[in-house]
């Protein structure tokens, strides 16, 4: 009964055009046309819009243009017999109400600028539990967690479940398979959003429970998200309708659960979401479409039982999800990452300034160690009461054939992602200065210590099984057994820094190549030194490394430095072989220490970006956080669009925030003293750091001569403060 | 008294309606022809059997030491065949020489049509012919480049898009130069997916231009020229490609931007489509060049005016044969009938103007004509007609406009001198005509994603389960229709979707056919869901049989949009032409296979006398092309010889068993392409 989908779709978009059309005429009777209108921080305009046909509106009077487009992309009504063909039609109708969706968004965002918070979190007690469109912020931190597969789709639901515990149930199953939930709409005035605040559930991008809006029109916010992860990672360019869609298609494996009555205007917006690849599966009895062909397989599926929406999505949307199965007795997964556990729900906790709390990885020899065995030596949960504290000491002791003690800060920093992916249990910070916070609705499940010895063993096995043979862990909970543990730990913190501080370029005849982004940004290519960590921030070459060990056919390659071209500005016969290949011929050199000349391509995903500033003779950087201006003239968003997607540009450089105070940093331009401009919050984060590496340039207090936002934003507000602190940036030798 | 004898012997020896065609309005009119004692070609076909030697395709007339005929005995030979002709000719020799002759009558026919079409195309480009326009650039800019004519132009450093006059000249130039020029190959081949490319390469088919292939043709077919059956079909296929590749498909295009690229539409068809109240002015023939210009005349405030005048409520226009199926492509006029149809028009009583130009039209049209007011108007200079009764007004497209209208004026005129005894059947089907090889890639996924993938997967999981192309002529001696609505209907039962063009487009869309609803009643389930997913009948109406072209084209775009081979004789499809009866036929038939189709005739093939030649074409093609020919009058078992090779092919392919459902993880995504 296509006919009847056809139908409705192609009535709703007339109706959204047609409605949409009034409300901007309205706002322009009642604004001047050249208003500013848009969605916060982002660089993609209205981002289906711009990614799709290029037009950039920024302005009220911009609206008219892809108003203009949707209003031509409505097919002619379906007749009742001998009609012609609707299938393109009906997704044409879908593409118009889309475009009007998010007109009509831009709109409410217009009248309404307090309507959504531009927050990851909502702010339920103020009432305001609507998010909006992701800033671009979000969009980098969540959206590569889409193209590298962490997160494999996300599904898009629509209205209300029957009721909280139904909505509760259905959310809950789509987080344990890691997936995003993007809510929107309303069915009968009831939001599933409302329904999973009612029933507890904490929502907002850490739990992967987005609450985009209450509208049906606030879906088009999905498909926002999905399409500036294609421009932002997947280097889609803006226009590029039809590779943009088939990335979706083949790339961002998502869905629409429809839950509640489908009128014409969620008719249009599933329609819409076909041309995306995305199919819809409502739980109402609505007419079905299942032959496959613009979706992977069926594109409609009806009366789909609450108990089984889940598993039939992900099956109808070709999806292919591995769960860890871990035996404990709470859910476990990335979704449940960000979940926060607040003094209301606390139970109990460790670490915080309350208690010691030190986690430590050791290497063990084979017999010296029993593979599974994990030993809490001291009081358990069960022995403390509600509201109490303890300290911990997680020791975990790993053997394997090919374990090498370098491994070792690795799989320590697992530890903190780990314990967060179980419910109801969070996990702040790392080393001694760890907090473990146990939640209520964990401990009524079951949850003790043991299970987080049962959680390390089961996903170190699993993750590293390359390297990994056994692993032991012992939980201590009495104060004279952690403090043993935390005066070893720190012995051992001690070295570890010193041997990767010590680390240079000179010492290794080995740099590893990076290209895990590179199926986005295809001629981007990633190479890691020690004194050059990779621009994501993720990655050192400790980590590249242990990578390739664990998988020697993955995305880390080693590099045979070869002959040393140019020291000073870092280029290495060895790599630049290498990337000649690996970028298939598009670029054929780089140099590690310069930014100025033929610097390294920077794919979308960079933590950092550095930039030449011609008057004040020296460079800014700006990191991903911060979204106001820069005295480059351009926002973050702004910059990471001109030079993500693989291109080497000079002047400008992705990196990431560790490696400024590295000591090659743009060493072949000067180096570190060349800055002079970074956004506040970055400079206090690595205040010490840059004062220790200006000492060794021969600068003392080197901080605070950089500027910030606070001294100014452009080039003219900040030289005359330069020059009065006598940055020594000033009087270098021309930077260009 | 004797004389009287035969005469009323004569008369006994009519048509039995029922027997003559399926069709009901065709069997009423049948009936009201014998009634007023009207002659047509079914009572024709009953009163005057086939030459038996002819049909086997072994008469050779082409000196005058002949005719030889040298008829297979009944029983065959057993042993060495020493059958000859008076120079020595096999029967080998002479039946492939009269096969290729009709390919080159086949060829010809239709790239005539196409050259016409090219310099009316150049003329209006040029600016020379004030009627003609570019009403469809994109099209023009889209082929352009395979003419090797430039879309863009440099000026001072910077790309500029070329005027679109520009364009058209250059793109006009090239194809008028394509019937004669004097080296390389035709341009319109690298169309073709490149592995086919390389087997008419190898096989040395490749064309060098329209008219010297035809040429060729006559001059091996001469008395003592080329006496190797293997080598004349070398030419007949080099001919043939002219055609499909050249002269057919150039035709096909240059209409296209001249006239509009089809788009469905909303139709009717059949004699019902006639108007009592109305003037009826009926276009037959082959050439849109003028059906255009009388389309536009017919609709003009007026003559609708003028018509008024006279007392008639309007001007009815409708078409019979190819002309119609221009016509209804491009505008949705709704032709009266198919070719067998033609004289049953105007023994409504009702057609005021018959307009004919070229191809496939009835001198017994003028006979029948004379029984009643009808004015029977011959157009074009290579086609007139003996009878005193035809109007010859010789159609010049520099003007157009003005001849149009002198003939619409001529219809209207008329329309107070009809006769009393009007009888025009009630029958007419509703259907969607209207596709092509754009139009169909749209309704795949609409502007944003439309793609032959679309039904691709449809075919790689079984719902289709292939594609036929159903084209192709009514024939006297068969059941009008009957074979081509029993197959088709035989076909779209066993999901596969159909490809129509010509006289069986219009035999499809009377029986009602072309209508979306007619999937949920005649297809299997999966081909069923397809059709009501996409919102398209089983079978789609792609237009003349000119328009075969766009089958090729179609093909090579299910072979590009990927998952079903690398050339056209890897997808699962056949072709057939179940009630042929023209040399056009031929022609078509033989690029079919030379593009790698498994083709199936109905009725009968000139070829039972020359077995050796008849194994060659039905078996020793395919080991060239991939493509061969066959036989079968029965529709039923022709429909299951087309499934079975379609099958053939599944198996090829290796989808010939249920598609699992895949669940992708995060690397198969990543092996995905994005394109």
């Amino acid at each position: 009964m296509s006919r009847l989908v056809a139908f409705a779709a192609i009535q709703g978009g007339y109706k959204v055009v047609a409605q949409v059309e009034g409300e901007l005429e309205k706002a322009l009777q009642t604004y001047d046309a050249s208003t500013k209108i848009g969605f916060p921080n982002t660089a993609y305009y209205l981002p289906v819009i711009y990614s799709l046909t290029g037009i950039k509106c920024e302005t009220l009077e911009d609206l008219k243009k892809p108003m203009k487009f949707a209003r031509g992309l409505l097919p002619p009504h379906i007749k009742g017999s001998n009609h012609l063909p609707y299938l393109g039609p009906l997704l044409d109708a879908g593409m118009a109400g889309i475009f009007a969706y998010e007109v009509k968004e831009a709109l409410r965002i217009l009248r309404e600028p307090d309507f959504y918070v531009d927050t990851e979190d909502p702010d339920i007690e103020s009432g305001k539990i609507w998010v909006g469109p992701a800033n671009d912020i979000i969009l980098r931190k969540r959206g590569v967690e889409f193209v590298d597969g962490s997160a494999p789709g996300f599904a898009a639901i629509v209205g209300a479940a029957p009721n909280a515990e139904i909505a509760k149930m259905i959310v809950e199953d789509y987080q344990k398979k890691n997936l995003y939930i993007f809510c929107a709409a309303n069915h009968n005035g009831k939001t599933v959003i409302e329904q999973l605040i009612e029933a507890g559930v904490q929502v907002g991008w850490n739990t992967r429970i987005v609450p985009f809006g209450p509208d049906i029109s606030s879906a088009i916010f999905a498909l926002g998200f999905a399409n500036r992860a294609a421009m932002a990672f997947g280097g889609v360019q803006p226009g590029d309708y039809r590779r943009m869609l088939m990335y979706n298609k083949n790339r961002i494996f998502a869905f629409v659960n429809a839950l509640g009555d489908v009128g014409t205007e969620w008719a249009v917006a599933a329609a819409g979401c076909v041309n995306w690849g995305f199919p819809t599966l409502a739980d109402t009895d609505i007419p079905e479409i299942l032959p496959t062909g613009i979706c992977t397989y069926e594109h409609v599926v009806a009366n789909v039982p609450h108990n089984e929406i889940c598993q039939k999505s992900v099956e109808v949307r070709g999806l292919k999800i591995n769960i860890t199965q871990i035996d404990i007795p709470c859910s476990f997964g990335p979704a449940f990452e960000g979940e926060r556990v607040r003094g209301g729900d606390l139970y109990g906790q460790m670490g915080g300034g309350k208690t010691q709390c030190t986690e430590l990885v050791k290497m063990a020899e084979m017999n010296e160690i029993e593979d599974g065995k994990v030993t809490v030596v001291g009081p358990d949960l069960k022995d403390m009461k509600e509201g109490g504290t303890l300290p911990l000491g997680i020791f975990v002791q790993i053997a394997g054939r090919e374990f090498q003690t370098d491994f070792e800060p690795i799989m320590e920093r697992q530890i903190h992602h780990l314990i967060n992916y179980i419910q109801g249990v969070m996990h702040i910070g790392q080393r001694d200065i760890a907090w473990v916070r146990i939640g209520k609705p964990a401990v009524e499940k079951g949850f003790t210590l043991k299970d987080i010895g049962v959680v390390l063993h089961a996903k170190f096995h699993q993750d590293f099984k390359k390297i990994v043979d056994k692993v032991q862990v012992t939980l201590f909970t009495k104060q004279e057994d952690v403090d043993k543990l935390t005066a070893t730990a720190r012995g051992e913190y001690r070295t570890r820094d010193e041997r990767v501080d010590k680390m240079t370029d000179e010492a290794v005849d080995t740099f590893y190549s990076c290209s895990l982004c590179q199926s986005f940004a295809p001629s981007h290519v990633c190479t890691v030194s020690p004194e050059r960590t990779g621009l994501c921030g993720a990655y050192n070459w400790m980590d590249c490394k242990a990578s390739f060990e664990i998988n020697p056919t993955g995305p880390n390659q080693p590099i045979k430095k070869g002959k040393v071209l140019d020291p000073v500005l870092g280029r290495f016969e060895g790599v630049d072989e290498f990337i000649k290949g690996a970028s298939k011929g598009a670029i054929d050199t780089y140099n590690f220490y310069s930014m100025c000349q033929a610097p390294m391509t920077t794919c979308g995903c960079c933590e950092c970006i550095a930039a030449v500033l011609p008057a004040c003779n020296g460079i800014m950087t700006v990191g991903r956080d911060y979204t106001g201006e820069t005295p480059s003239g351009m926002k973050f968003t702004t910059l990471a669009g001109v030079m993500g997607g693989g291109a080497s540009s000079p002047g400008f450089v992705g990196h990431s925030k560790f490696n400024i105070t590295q000591g090659k940093f743009i060493l072949g331009d000067g180096g570190l003293l060349r800055m002079v401009w970074m956004p506040k919050v970055v400079k206090d984060e690595i205040r010490d750091r840059l004062n220790a590496r200006g000492a060794a340039m021969g600068v003392q207090n080197f901080a605070d001569m950089i500027a910030d936002e606070t001294i100014g934003i452009t080039e003219d507000e900040i030289l005359p403060w330069l020059k009065e602190k006598g940055h020594p940036a000033v009087s270098m030798p021309p930077i260009m | 008294m004797a004389e009287v004898t035969t005469k009323v012997e004569k008369v006994v020896k009519l048509a039995d309606p029922m027997e003559a065609s399926i069709e009901p309005s065709t069997q009423e009119m049948i009936r009201r022809a014998q009634k007023m004692g009207i002659e047509t070609v079914f009572d024709r076909a009953v009163t005057m059997k086939p030459c038996a030697i002819g049909l086997q395709g072994i008469c050779c007339k082409n000196c005058a030491m002949g005719p030889c005929r040298l008829p297979l005995p009944k029983d065959g030979i057993q042993g060495e065949d020493t059958r000859k002709g008076l120079c020595g000719a096999t029967a080998n020799t002479i039946c492939a020489r009269n096969f290729v002759r009709m390919i080159a009558a086949g060829a010809a026919a239709h790239s005539d049509h196409g050259r016409n079409v090219a310099i009316t195309f150049l003329a209006a480009a040029r600016g020379d012919v004030a009627d003609y326009k570019i009403k469809d650039p994109i099209k023009l800019i889209q082929i352009a480049p395979y003419f090797g004519v430039a879309t863009t132009v440099e000026e001072n450093g910077v790309v500029k898009d070329r005027s679109i006059k520009e364009i058209a000249i250059a793109v006009g130039e090239k194809a008028v130069n394509e019937w004669g020029k004097t080296s390389g190959t035709l341009d319109y081949l690298k169309r073709a997916p490149q592995p086919l490319q390389d087997k008419w390469i190898e096989q040395g088919v490749l064309p060098r231009n329209v008219d010297r292939e035809i040429v060729e043709i006559m001059h091996r077919t001469h008395m003592g020229v080329d006496q190797d059956f293997k080598n004349l079909m070398k030419q007949g296929t080099r001919a043939s490609l002219a055609d499909g590749w050249g002269g057919s498909m150039i035709g096909t295009d240059l209409q296209d931007v001249m006239f509009g690229t089809p788009s469905p539409l909303q139709a009717e068809a059949n004699l019902g489509v006639m108007k009592e109240d109305h003037v009826n002015i009926i276009v037959h023939g082959h050439e849109p060049l003028l059906s255009e210009m009388i389309v536009a005349a017919s609709q003009s405030q007026e003559m609708v005016e003028y018509a008024k005048t006279k007392g008639a409520k309007g001007i009815q226009l409708s078409g019979i044969c190819c002309t119609a199926n221009e016509v209804l492509q491009r505008h949705g006029v709704p032709p009266a009938g198919t070719f067998l149809q033609q004289e049953l028009a105007i023994i409504t009583g009702a057609c005021d103007a018959m307009v004919v130009d070229v191809q496939c039209i009835f001198q017994n049209l003028a006979n029948v004509a004379k029984c009643f007011h009808t004015k029977l108007i011959t157009t074009h200079p290579i086609a007139k007609m003996e009878q005193d009764n035809v109007i010859h007004i010789e159609f010049d497209e520099h003007h157009a406009m003005e001849d149009a209208i002198r003939i619409v004026k001529i219809g209207i005129d008329n329309f107070q001198k009809r006769g009393a005894d009007v009888m025009i059947p009630r029958h007419k089907s509703s259907q969607i005509a209207g596709f092509g090889v754009e139009s169909i890639k749209y309704h795949l996924g609409g502007s944003f994603r439309g793609d032959y993938f679309t039904l691709n997967d449809n075919i790689i999981n079984g719902r289709i389960r292939g594609i036929a192309g159903v084209v192709g002529c009514n024939n006297a001696r068969t059941k009008h229709n009957e074979e081509h609505i029993t197959l088709i209907k035989e076909l779209i039962k066993n999901d596969v979707i159909v490809l129509t063009t010509g006289c069986s487009a219009i035999a499809a869309g009377i029986h009602g056919l072309l209508t979306p609803e007619s999937a949920a009643v005649f297809c299997g389930p999966g081909l069923a869901e397809v059709c009501e997913t996409v919102g398209i009948p089983p079978v789609l109406h792609l237009g003349s049989c000119v328009d075969n072209s766009r089958i090729l084209l179609a093909a090579t775009e299910v072979v590009k949009a990927g998952g079903l081979g690398n050339d056209i004789c890897d997808l699962p499809a056949a072709g057939s032409a179940p009630e042929w009866m023209s040399e056009k036929a031929i022609s078509i038939g033989q690029y079919f296979v030379a593009s790698g189709v498994y083709t199936v005739f109905g009725y009968h093939m000139p070829l039972e006398g020359a077995p050796v030649f008849k194994d060659y074409l039905y078996k020793g093609m395919e080991a060239m092309y991939g493509g061969m020919w066959d036989c079968e009058p029965d529709p039923i078992k022709h429909a299951h010889k087309m499934i079975a090779h379609i099958d053939k092919k599944r198996k090829a392919l290796g989808i010939d068993k249920a598609r699992d459902r895949v669940l992708m993880d995060m690397a198969d995504r990543q092996a995905l392409g994005m394109e």
